[in-house]
């Protein structure tokens, strides 16, 4: 059947989704998961620094982990058309060793020059603990003195409201800290308003069990606007859904969102936050 | 949307949802033994969705939550429970 070329209409925004990925642990993940990203829409993945399963012997392996993020996973994306970039520290689960997190953080300005590095990231708090306050302290003393963007991972369950106090607390008392250079993430409904009202930006993680789900990723969205909201996988080496970011947009249109008000959440304002980092560059479509 | 709207969408999963919270209670009570503090605050949580008021979920995750404010002297695991053992 020969189809007529008026019933055809020109690709528009409403016929082609993009997203960003701004939090994804991609050496935990397969390829497959890479191609499956890019085939719905993934322009960039942002992959913040990560406790590994189980706690690294010595600063050596942390060296190893800061190449393989910012010179081997670069390559693996590549190779599907994804750009990578990527955060560094040491992740609130092995903040308990202050020692180790002294080594750890000596060697970070060695590699914050590399080209896909946004900041340092995930910094934050799990237990709540006075080493990992300290340790808190040190990585926000970093990212001041090298003017580096901060990702901060808020802690899980029955300790996020508490540890969200005190991250914020100390992102406050730090007056070379600016707010909108900072994103809290894994923010859920009784830590997003702290969150904004104090002037950052607040991630929220769609995980099938923990943290939050589609529907209540919305709801938010609808009760506080998306004017600082990102939205993110972080998928990893545990239950989580890398295609979680698209999968929510597609929720997003079933409960009437529009095309704009969508690219706004899932492209444009990760774009916007992590563009504040000179290397952030996004592939023109 | 229209609140007949959301019902459409939702009411299914929800309705399912709070089938398995009967039910996970019913498996909980059948069984031997003490219910440890995850209970206590899952039913103090349960009792959240029954006040009036649009912040439900709020409700329900702050009835899970550690309400101190000062740091722990030290981390003695990694994980977390799910709620607050007072």
């Amino acid at each position: 059947m020969k189809l007529k070329s008026e019933t055809i209409n020109s690709p528009t925004i409403n016929d082609f989704m993009r997203y960003i990925e701004p939090h994804g642990h991609m050496v935990s993940r397969v390829t497959d998961d890479y191609l499956d990203m890019v085939t719905a829409g993934c322009q960039a993945v942002c992959e913040p620094a990560f406790w590994a399963g189980f706690d690294r012997s010595s600063v050596h392996g942390f060296y190893d982990y800061f190449c393989q993020l910012t010179e081997h996973e670069p390559k693996r994306a590549a190779k599907f058309g994804l750009s990578h970039f990527t955060w560094l520290c040491i992740n609130p689960k092995e903040s308990e060793d202050v020692k180790l997190a002294q080594e750890v953080l000596a060697i970070i300005p060695k590699f914050l020059d590399r080209p896909n590095v946004l900041g340092i990231g995930e910094i934050g708090l799990n237990k709540n603990s006075r080493n990992e306050m300290k340790v808190l302290e040190m990585h926000v003393d970093l990212a001041a003195r090298e003017n580096q963007l901060i990702l901060v991972h808020t802690p899980h369950l029955e300790d996020k409201l508490k540890g969200t106090r005190l991250i914020i607390d100390v992102l406050k008392s730090d007056r070379r800290i600016k707010p909108e250079r900072c994103i809290i993430d894994h923010v859920e409904e009784h830590t997003i308003e702290m969150v904004l009202e104090a002037g950052f930006w607040a991630g929220m993680t769609l995980y099938p069990e923990s943290k939050c789900t589609s529907a209540r990723a919305i709801d938010m969205v609808e009760m506080y606007g998306s004017e600082r909201l990102w939205m993110n996988s972080a998928c990893n080496w545990g239950v989580s859904v890398p295609l979680a970011v698209p999968r929510t947009a597609l929720e997003m249109r079933r409960r009437g969102h529009g095309a704009e008000a969508i690219d706004k959440l899932i492209y444009q304002n990760p774009a916007r936050f992590m563009s504040q980092c000179p290397r952030f560059k996004l592939p023109k479509l | 949307m229209t609140r007949q709207q959301v019902i459409d969408l939702y009411f299914m999963e929800a309705r399912a949802k709070l089938i398995d919270i009967g039910a996970f209670i019913d498996r909980v009570e059948r069984a031997s033994g003490e219910e440890d503090f995850r209970m206590k605050a899952f039913r103090s949580a349960l009792t959240e969705l029954s006040k009036g008021g649009s912040h439900k979920a709020k409700g329900v995750l702050m009835a899970f939550s550690d309400p101190t404010t000062e740091p722990i002297p030290a981390a003695t695991t990694k994980a977390a429970a799910g709620a607050w053992p007072a």
